[in-house]
């Protein structure tokens, strides 16, 4: 059903260099990732995988070339358009980027106050987001009352409640054990399966290996392999 | 928008700087006072020129020597001169009698003046008080005239002392006022700082603007109405303390009008605006620049 629609994210011929950098730290990469795809960006840190998830958010703009979120241009939406830009794009970080004075399900609900959701939409979203993530009975923790795979989930959950198209994750298990790890691997598969497109940015290979989902590969800045259902390699 | 929302944010980053939110405040208020005591001596200057101006005396002083013929063609041709509204003619006793009243703290200097050695006059009023340096030139060289006295040097340098003190006031407004707008943006740029995480997660989940800045032009703007506020009791304790006082010292029936609470009842409503404005705009600016999106 979604052969003929838009990609999700298209790269077309981008480069990023940043001002005082010699080497481009994307060089020319095109890629397109369509609706409902699991992809992994990996490569070594300094490979682009940050900017590429950087570039999506509109935080930096490409030097050349273009990026499409959702078929829109990101370097032409307007500077009062890019928060709408932001709603469609859910983000999981490494740090999790949780507020340590607000429990988990105020976490959440910060996300959707600051987007001017009415009281009863919240209070009736947030404990069903907390559950899909697994966090029932504890959703009145503080971040540093929880472990931190249980933070992470407060994230993805955060990033989910608004139903975005596309779920990016950069680094999300970076602070984690193997064990945790695999379970937010578990989680992400989980929100893919409802539809959600999920971008990826790793250099777990062990997840990579295990999961059999798209790779693309980068190394400073060029996209050296872009294979279905790859491993780390 | 969430008004609730909104709000509280505004009122969390007030209490969590209270130093700075007290320094700008205070600083507000001390700019806003400045320039609300300008606004009221600018109103105040203009309507003691007004009064002095419908008071303003012209005598003409006649010499001891004058002749009665003199004094009579000096009479008629005042009389018939059209920049003249009246003429009052002064014997010398009626000068000693104003004399006597004028100096009644010295009784030495009354005792030792007689009568006679007090000029006769002619006092006029004008028909335009500023027009008096005329009636001087026209006047001085008539024969039986001494001198013509237009209290030109006086009035004017009443003037010239409350244009000072009201320039002043406005200097130290304005410089106190960029100070005031220096640290209103300074103490937007460490709310913002101290809240960079919120800041940081609101726009990752696309708050718009109006959302992450609306609570720091808030504070500001709230600062700045309680600095206004704090402005204009000062104003009022001034009014009530200082100006009051000072004008009952010079006399109940002084040229100086006294400052009506209506002035300060219509000063302290633009002092209001005038800081939530300022504070409004420059809190919006400096986020322009500190907050991108």
């Amino acid at each position: 059903m979604w052969l003929d629609s838009a990609p999700v994210i298209t790269l077309d011929r981008v480069t990023k260099t940043y001002p005082k950098s010699r080497r481009p730290a994307l060089d020319d990469v095109n890629v397109n990732v369509e609706k409902g795809e699991f992809v992994f960006f990996i490569g070594p840190s300094g490979s682009g995988k940050s900017t590429f998830i950087r570039l999506l958010l509109k935080e930096e703009t490409p030097t050349t070339g273009k990026v499409l979120v959702a078929g829109r241009d990101v370097a032409t939406i307007r500077p009062w358009k890019v928060p709408q830009l932001r709603r469609s794009v859910g983000c999981v970080f490494q740090d999790f980027r949780l507020l340590p004075n607000k429990t988990a399900a105020e976490n959440v609900a910060f996300a959707l106050e600051v987007i001017g959701k009415t009281r009863s939409v919240i209070r009736r979203v947030v404990p069903e987001v907390l559950s899909l993530v697994g966090l029932e009975g504890k959703e009145n923790r503080y971040p540093h009352e929880l472990s931190g795979g249980e933070q992470q989930r407060v994230a993805v959950a955060r990033a989910f409640v608004n139903r975005p198209l596309v779920l990016l994750a950069d680094e999300p298990t970076g602070n984690l054990d193997p064990d945790t790890s695999i379970e937010i691997m578990r989680l992400l598969d989980r929100i893919n399966r409802t539809g959600t497109t999920v971008v990826m940015a790793t250099h777990d290979s062990n997840i990579v290996n295990q999961m059999r989902r798209r790779v693309v590969e980068l190394d400073r800045g060029r996209v050296i392999r872009d294979q279905a259902r790859g491993v780390y390699g | 928008m969430r008004a609730k929302f909104v709000l509280t944010e505004a009122a969390t980053g007030l209490w969590r700087n209270v130093t700075m939110t007290i320094a700008l405040i205070l600083t507000t208020a001390i700019s806003l006072a400045l320039l609300g005591a300008g606004g009221l001596l600018y109103t105040q200057v203009n309507k003691t020129k007004d009064l002095l101006y419908a008071q303003v005396e012209v005598t003409v002083f006649l010499e001891t020597t004058v002749t009665p013929e003199q004094k009579d063609a000096i009479q008629s041709k005042l009389e018939s001169d059209s920049e003249i509204k009246s003429v009052t003619y002064e014997s010398k006793q009626e000068a000693y009698e104003r004399f006597k009243e004028l100096f009644a703290e010295s009784p030495d200097l009354v005792e030792n003046t007689k009568p006679e050695s007090l000029p006769e006059s002619f006092r006029l009023k004008l028909e335009d008080p500023s027009q008096a340096d005329n009636i001087d030139a026209k006047y001085k060289n008539v024969a039986g005239v001494d001198i013509v006295s237009t209290q030109q040097e006086l009035v004017g340098r009443l003037f010239d002392a409350i244009d000072a003190v009201k320039n002043l006031s406005l200097v130290v407004s304005l410089v106190s006022g960029a100070a005031a707008i220096l640290l209103i943006g300074n103490t937007i740029q460490v709310a913002a700082y101290s809240r960079r995480r919120e800041v940081s997660i609101m726009k990752l989940v696309g708050a718009s603007n109006w959302y992450v800045r609306l609570p720091f032009v808030l504070e500001a703007a709230v600062a700045g109405l309680i600095g206004a506020v704090l402005a204009s009791i000062g104003l009022a304790i001034a009014k009530v303390i200082v100006i009051d006082d000072a004008l009952k010292a010079l006399g109940q029936n002084s040229v100086v009008p006294s400052i009506g609470w209506s002035e300060i009842a219509v000063t302290a409503p633009i002092l209001a605006l005038v800081a939530v404005l300022t504070a409004g705009v420059t809190g919006w600016t400096t986020l322009r620049f500190y907050v991108k999106v």
